[in-house]
C-alpha cells in the first residue's frame, strides 16, 4: 500500500481529539475532584466535630484509598485515558502511579521487583519536591528567618 | 463558596497542565515534578497559605500542595531548632500522604493481580 493512501486511511480512523476539549475535560474533572476534597472536609467537620486540619488529613487518606483501590481493580487506567490531567494532577495521580508500579513489578519478585520499583514514577515527585523545598526553605530562612 | 472556589482552583491547575501536556513534549511525570517545585516556590513567600485560606480543600488536593506541605513543615521546625529544622521537619506534614500511599499500594499489590 502506498504511503499517501495509508495516511489517508489512518487519518480517517484517527480519534478526533481537539486540544480545547481536552483542556475543558481536564478542567471539569479536576474541579470536581477538588470539590470532592472540600466536600469531604466539610462533611467530616460537620459530623465528627474534628478540626479542619485533621479533616484535611483524613480527606487526603480517603482520596488516596479510593485511587489505590480503583487502580488495583483496573478501571483507573480507563479513566486516565479519558480524563488525562484532570485525574493525574490531583493526589489521586500520585497514588495511582505507586499502585500501578507495585502491581506491574510484583511478578519480578518482592525485593528487586516490587520493592525497588514502587517509587519508579512517584520518586521524581518526592525527589524534586524535597530538593526544591530544601532550597527555597534555606533561602526563606536566611532572608526572612523562618515561618 | 469554598466549594465553588475549590472547583475553580483545582480545575484551573488541571487545565493548565493539560494545555502544557498537549502543546509540548513533556510527559505527565515532568508536569507533576514541575508543579511540586512550583508549589514549594509559592509557599516560600507564604502565597500558598493565602490561597488555602481563600480556596479551602481544593488547594490541598492538587500535587502542588505536596510541595507546599514539604516546605511548610520544614519552616515550622526552624522556629524550634534553627537551620537543622529544615531537615528535621521536611516530611512532617506529608508523612500521612506518603505513608498511606505506600501502605495501600503494597496491600493492594498483594491482594490483586494486574489486569492487562
Amino acid at each position: 500500500m502506498k504511503n499517501s493512501k495509508y495516511e489517508k486511511i489512518a487519518d480517517k480512523y484517527q480519534a478526533k481529539e481537539t486540544r480545547g476539549s481536552n483542556a475543558l475535560i481536564a478542567f471539569f474533572v479536576g474541579g470536581l475532584i477538588g470539590m470532592l476534597g472540600e466536600g469531604i472536609i466539610e462533611l467530616l467537620c460537620y459530623y465528627t466535630h474534628i478540626s479542619r486540619n485533621e479533616a484535611s488529613t483524613f480527606m487526603i487518606i480517603i482520596l488516596i484509598f479510593i485511587a489505590s483501590l480503583s487502580t488495583a481493580l483496573g478501571f483507573f487506567d480507563k479513566l486516565v485515558t479519558k480524563f488525562k490531567c484532570g485525574i493525574l494532577i490531583p493526589i489521586t495521580g500520585f497514588a495511582h502511579s505507586m499502585t500501578s508500579a507495585a502491581l506491574d513489578y510484583k511478578k519480578e519478585g518482592f525485593i528487586y521487583g516490587l520493592g525497588s520499583n514502587i517509587f519508579k514514577l512517584a520518586g521524581s515527585v518526592i525527589l524534586y519536591g524535597v530538593v526544591s523545598a530544601w532550597f527555597f526553605g534555606m533561602i526563606r530562612y536566611l532572608i526572612g528567618g523562618g515561618a | 463558596m469554598l466549594l465553588f472556589n475549590s472547583f475553580l482552583f483545582c480545575g484551573f491547575i488541571c487545565m493548565i497542565s493539560q494545555l502544557i501536556l498537549d502543546n509540548s513534549k513533556l510527559t505527565p511525570g515532568h508536569i507533576t515534578s514541575i508543579l511540586v517545585v512550583f508549589g514549594a516556590f509559592l509557599d516560600s513567600f507564604s502565597i500558598y497559605d493565602k490561597i488555602i485560606e481563600v480556596v479551602g480543600g481544593g488547594a490541598l488536593v492538587p500535587i502542588t500542595s505536596f510541595g507546599h506541605s514539604l516546605i511548610h513543615g520544614a519552616l515550622a521546625k526552624t522556629n524550634q531548632y534553627g537551620i537543622v529544622g529544615i531537615l528535621m521537619g521536611m516530611f512532617d506534614l506529608t508523612a500521612t500522604g506518603i505513608t498511606a500511599a505506600i501502605i495501600f499500594s503494597f496491600v493492594f499489590a498483594l491482594i490483586f493481580r494486574p489486569r492487562n
